[in-house]
């Protein structure tokens, strides 16, 4: 599965959840090795999307593969590394027996959490029930769980949320390291200066992609100097087409 | 299924109920409680001897339903089983791992409920020691095996605990206790025909009349269909992919 082209590839993707449509025909292509921002307002339909690829959603329409394969195929769960937003890990459980547990499911080897653990400086509290610990902390042990394993593929929904500047940083400088080891990562976000710590980023809104580039590429066409105007700039541009 | 990632997901829940050991408490404590204080009750009349070995067999069925059907909406209501559903887990895997752990537990609990009830309260069983502890474990067996099958049906904790009643006191009040099921009207009976309470009391009260196992082999033997029914009703009305 070392494909060199998309990881994840849709095509008219939609997804009515409720009455609502979180989806409403999304193509994206997410490039091998990269790091892809996936940003947008709150309800824009980024958990969906992720839940998607991740092949935990129902969808109603379209088409998705990832990693070649159609999404929620059973060999991808083995490839495929997930956060969800809210930190999903045991909290009556201590850090080291949340990731045991994880590391057996995917065969993954004792000596793996020790180096995920460390991947997300939280070595030191191993030992600790993860209830007792921050929201911060436990969403590190929720990331660390995703570290486990061989993953080809991570898909991290809102991993820096409620992390101070210098973890943020950190963070940030790890999946970049992941990236240069030949992941690929698709991170949500609504944090806007986090933009520039991407690849490439995909903006969403009302379930529609609104922009899929590179930040330079975005600056450029709205002649805006960050991440944040731009995307205002596109949501002004897309309601005066309408109008 | 696999058995190993079956027996990763019961050495989890273990060690789960093994942190929380208020929960350990009262799942042993409680029904011995109640008995006792029946028997205390009714000091002097043979009411302990007739309806004891029944009371051994319907309070762990009330206590291991709760237990487990609570446990297991936690597992959903916390994101850990979008997590499990993303990972190389099978439904059946999850289903059984939790069945194993509280099959466990529910062991536990019968033999020190019946030695409780035996040699504390000094119930005499007209029949067959062994038998009537194959019973108590098998009824508690079903009480999580029950409670695993009906949590598929509950979004919120406070229908899983209302789902309790819902299943459970139909059962109850139609499982011959309440009016022998020969004097029932008609409809009532058959209804209590499909219910596996009925085959518990049955089974029961056998024992405590002083049949021997071959007499109540039948019932058992039903008990224990439904338990495996009710597990692979959990495991197929548990979704990977969720709306
Ligand atoms: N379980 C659900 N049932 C019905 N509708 C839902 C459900 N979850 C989300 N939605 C709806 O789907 C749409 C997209 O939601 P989604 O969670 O994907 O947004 P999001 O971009 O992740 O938002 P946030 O930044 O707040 O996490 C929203 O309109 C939301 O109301
Ligand atoms: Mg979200």
């Amino acid at each position: 599965m070392g494909n060199k082209g998309n990881v994840v590839e849709a095509r008219g993707l939609t997804v009515v959840r409720g009455t609502t449509t979180a989806l409403g025909g999304v193509d994206l292509d997410v490039p091998s090795h990269q790091i892809v921002g996936l940003l947008g307002p709150s309800g824009s339909g980024k958990t969906t999307l992720m839940r998607s690829i991740v092949g935990v959603q129902r969808t109603t329409a379209g088409s998705m593969t990832v990693l070649g394969r159609p999404a929620g195929h059973p060999e991808l769960r083995r490839v495929v590394g997930y956060t969800t937003q809210a930190a999903s890990v045991y909290a009556d459980l201590t850090v080291t027996e949340n990731l045991r547990y994880f590391a057996a499911l995917l065969g993954a080897h004792a000596s793996d959490i020790e180096r995920a653990l460390v991947a997300v400086d939280m070595a030191g509290l191993a030992g600790r029930t993860v209830g007792t610990l921050s929201g911060g902390e436990r969403s590190r042990v929720s990331l660390a769980a995703a570290l486990l394993g061989d993953p080809q593929l991570l898909v991290l929904d809102e991993p820096t949320v409620g992390l101070d500047p210098v973890l943020r940083r950190d963070l940030w400088d790890l999946f970049a390291r992941l990236r240069n080891d030949g992941v690929s990562l698709l991170v949500s976000s609504h944090v806007m200066d986090e933009a520039a710590r991407c690849d490439r980023l995909v903006l969403l809104r009302e379930g529609q992609v609104l922009a899929d580039a590179t930040l330079p590429e975005l600056l450029e066409r709205t002649g805006t100097s960050e991440a944040g105007e731009a995307f205002l700039a596109l949501i002004e541009a897309r309601g005066e087409e309408g109008r | 299924m696999t058995p190993r990632l079956t027996l990763a997901t019961a050495s989890r829940v273990l060690t789960q109920l093994r942190h929380d050991h208020r929960t350990i408490a009262l799942i042993i404590v409680l029904p011995c409680v109640v008995l006792g204080l029946i028997a205390w009750l009714f000091d002097g009349t043979p009411v302990l001897n007739q309806f004891g070995p029944v009371y051994v067999g319907i309070f762990p069925v009330v206590v291991m339903f709760l237990v487990t059907s609570v446990a297991t909406l936690r597992e959903r209501t916390s994101g850990t089983l979008e997590r499990l559903m993303s990972l190389p887990l099978g439904k059946g895997d999850f289903v059984t791992g939790y069945a194993l752990a509280f099959g466990l537990l529910a062991i536990v609990q019968a033999l020190v409920l019946v030695a409780f009830t035996v040699w504390v309260c000094g119930m005499d069983v007209a029949g067959e020691l062994w038998v009537l502890v194959l019973c108590a474990v098998l009824s508690a067996i079903l009480g999580s095996a029950l409670g695993l099958a009906a949590s598929a049906l509950a979004r919120t904790e406070f229908q899983a605990v209302q789902l309790m009643p819902a299943t459970l006191f139909p059962q109850l009040i139609l499982c011959g206790l309440a009016m022998p099921r020969a004097q029932m009207p008609e409809v009532l009976e058959a209804l209590s025909r499909v219910f596996p309470l009925t085959y518990v009391v049955d089974a029961l009260g056998g024992v405590a009349r002083g049949l021997a196992f071959t007499d109540i082999a039948s019932e058992v033997g039903l008990v224990a269909l439904f338990i495996v029914a009710a597990v692979l009703g959990g495991s197929l009305t548990l979704r990977r992919r969720t709306p």
